[in-house]
């Protein structure tokens, strides 16, 4: 039942200028969003204080370019469709992007981040910088393992996100090692993993997006933010358990 | 390794032996196995299909049905032919002769291991002069490198810059490096130097020893985990299987082998089907993940064993289909083994490089896929007949001196 509702998921984009075929749907299988594991401090918070405080930390591929590049990037986009299925509830998205971080130095500044912006959930942004470095991924994995756990000590919730399917790129970052693994620690630790890389490989097979096409607009990757921020959302509804049909977990 | 069976029967003229009609399996065998050539061949073609990324047809291949892959096979054959190819070298020319030979060899596919470098670089360079998307503005640093041709060129020379789909020669080399005083002791004491290889296995997954890489990290096939494998595969040569052969035909143990591979087999399944996972239980999947090719994971190499005992058990040496005309192109391929494994990591490059260009849909995919086998096959099938050609030059009847060394390969 509850796989057939997500499969129903649709996220309407708003249409945007005038171009060849815009995609109007980004449909996302519930397979992908959805999982066993659940967000308890985002639900509480919600009920119980009826705000909700996010933190995006992740690296360039968590925001676009340009004067106004971060707010049609997916954690601003995050923030307004939240704010639209938790009606009455303050939601604030906000983010900590450093170009070119590796985990080892997310990990490093953790605990100052942590204390300054006590957010109710953390979105972990992780991989693709130490994919292009070619951090070895078992360390890599060990690192987000420690981070997630400190976060989960602090009291908050973490969702980790892994990288953007980027086929051009395919021959020269080897991503696969590094997804594994967090999805190994997100296994582990019990956290959601949105899982970009398979959502936007997705839109790429079933011919919503041309992830091969060269560009120097920003038209498809404001696009892309605000299907991964209606998705992300949805899946953090999901998770926290705060929609319609907030039913017991079958485990 | 990379022998092909004429270099290694020139000696004895047992090329059209092993071809038409083969005497009876000896314990130690003095004749090439052309099922060593069929999997080699076998596993170049899987790691080309997987070597493309998004490829449909590399559905086909054994990653996604147990846990080891064609690089298994393929580092596993190499060192049983290096064996069989040196070792004989050591026999009848000593020491010095055969580790020359060994170093040459190493300097061979060093030198085709900076070929297929060049190649990468232009195909890299091109990406980073035509492809524009805001989207990736951070993926595309990766190309940040090009920018230091002097550091990158440098640290690609010294085998710590490797790019993706590219670790397997260094790998190679540094195996090539360890073999001639490892040779002389598998010769002398197979089991100590098979203990000695177990040991450095064991050694490595405890103190984390690699080989530093560039800009940071390590080897992604680490050579102190991998050698096992290709030691293995000496001591295999040099006896061992011989040794082995009762207790690989045993009903218990096939079992054993087949249990193990439906095992892997229900647990890859969980990793396709992510709903499955449920049946997993938590002990066993904290006991098992991650699975750690780096390292050569225990239950990768266990899941190679099964896989050749199993294969052993149901494909004999005598099996007809050796000699028919349809394993001939996989068979050919195995017997060239260097040139098909660069060739087939420039087709993975040309194939990506199409569909970015032209369309990535499934059609172009299975279009690429039979493309580059098929241009693998024709390669293989031309390199021998080269090979055909020079050994009429030398004259039917003569014998070479130099057993190990015409041809050149091994």
């Amino acid at each position: 039942m509850k796989a057939l509702l997500a499969a129903m998921f649709v996220a309407a984009v708003p249409m945007g200028m005038a171009h060849a075929r815009p995609p109007d749907v980004c449909e996302v299988p519930g397979y992908l969003l959805f999982g066993e594991s659940e967000l308890h401090h985002v639900n509480k918070t919600v009920k119980e204080q009826k705000r909700l405080k996010v933190l995006v930390i992740g690296t360039r591929s968590s925001t676009l370019a340009g004067t106004d590049g971060a707010e049609h990037a997916y954690p601003a986009r995050l923030e307004a469709a939240l704010a639209e299925r938790l009606p009455g509830v303050a939601v604030k998205v906000s983010t900590l992007i450093t170009p070119r971080q590796t985990v080892e130095q997310v990990v490093a500044g953790l605990k100052k981040t942590l204390a300054e912006q006590t957010p109710d959930l953390v979105i972990w942004q992780a991989g693709t910088v130490d994919a292009i470095r070619g951090m070895g991924a078992d360390d890599f994995g060990n690192m987000v393992d420690s981070g997630v756990g400190r976060i989960l000590r602090a009291g908050a919730d973490v969702i980790l996100m892994n990288m953007q399917y980027s086929p051009r790129t395919e021959t020269i970052i080897l991503a696969g090692p590094y997804a594994e693994n967090l999805r190994w620690v997100a296994q582990q630790r019990h956290v959601p993993l949105f899982d970009r890389f398979a959502i936007m490989q997705h839109w790429s097979d079933s011919g919503v997006f041309d992830f091969f096409a060269a560009t120097t607009a920003f038209t498809i990757a404001e696009k892309v933010h605000d299907c991964l921020a209606k998705a992300l959302a949805a899946q953090i509804i999901d998770a926290a358990q705060l929609g319609p049909m907030a039913a017991p977990k079958i485990q | 390794m990379f022998t092909n069976s004429r270099a290694a029967g020139r000696a004895g003229d047992e090329v059209s032996a092993t071809e038409k009609s083969r005497p009876p399996a000896p314990a130690i065998p003095d004749g090439r196995d052309l099922r060593l050539d069929l999997f080699r061949g076998l596993a170049l073609w899987l790691i080309f299909l997987d070597h493309i990324p998004g490829n449909i047809v590399s559905w086909v291949t054994i990653r996604n049905y147990g846990f080891s892959d064609a690089t298994e096979i393929f580092i596993f054959i190499s060192g049983y032919t290096a064996a069989f190819v040196y070792g004989r070298a050591l026999t009848e020319h000593g020491f010095l002769v055969s580790s020359a030979r060994v170093l040459r060899r190493a300097w061979q596919i060093y030198v085709a291991h900076v070929f297929l470098f060049a190649i990468y670089l232009a195909e890299i360079s091109y990406v980073a002069a035509s492809f524009r998307n805001p989207l990736y503005a951070e993926e595309m640093g990766v190309l940040d490198f090009l920018k230091q041709p002097d550091v990158t060129i440098v640290e690609a020379l010294l085998l710590k810059f490797k790019p993706v789909n590219m670790d397997v020669l260094p790998l190679y080399i540094v195996l090539l490096l360890l073999f001639p005083p490892v040779l002389w002791m598998l010769m002398r004491k197979p089991n100590w130097a098979l203990a000695a290889s177990f040991a450095l296995y064991a050694a490595t997954w405890e103190f984390d020893f690699n080989l530093p890489a560039y800009p940071s990290g390590n080897w992604f096939f680490n050579p102190f985990a991998w050698q096992l494998l290709f030691f293995f595969g000496a001591w295999c040569a040099l006896g061992g299987a011989a040794r082995l052969r009762d207790l690989l035909r045993w009903r218990s143990t096939v079992s054993l082998a087949i249990g193990y591979l439906v095992f892997a087999f229900l647990i890859t399944l969980t990793w396709h089907i992510p709903s499955l996972g449920r049946f997993v239980p938590e002990w066993l999947a904290e006991a098992m993940y991650p699975i750690d090719k780096t390292n050569l994971d225990v239950l990768r190499f266990v899941h190679f064993l099964a896989l050749a005992i199993v294969t052993l058990y149901f494909v004999p040496q005598q099996w007809r289909a050796l000699k028919s005309p349809w394993l001939r192109p996989a068979i050919v391929c195995g017997q060239h083994s260097l040139e098909i494994f660069c060739l087939g990591v420039f087709l993975a490059f040309a194939a990506h490089f199409v569909m970015s260009e032209v369309v990535a849909g499934v059609a172009m995919q299975v279009i690429v896929s039979v493309a580059g086998v098929s241009l693998m096959a024709v390669t293989a099938t031309l390199l021998s007949w080269y090979k055909s050609l020079e050994g009429r030059g030398q004259g039917p009847r003569q014998k070479p001196k130099d057993p190990g060394l015409v041809g050149g390969a091994a």
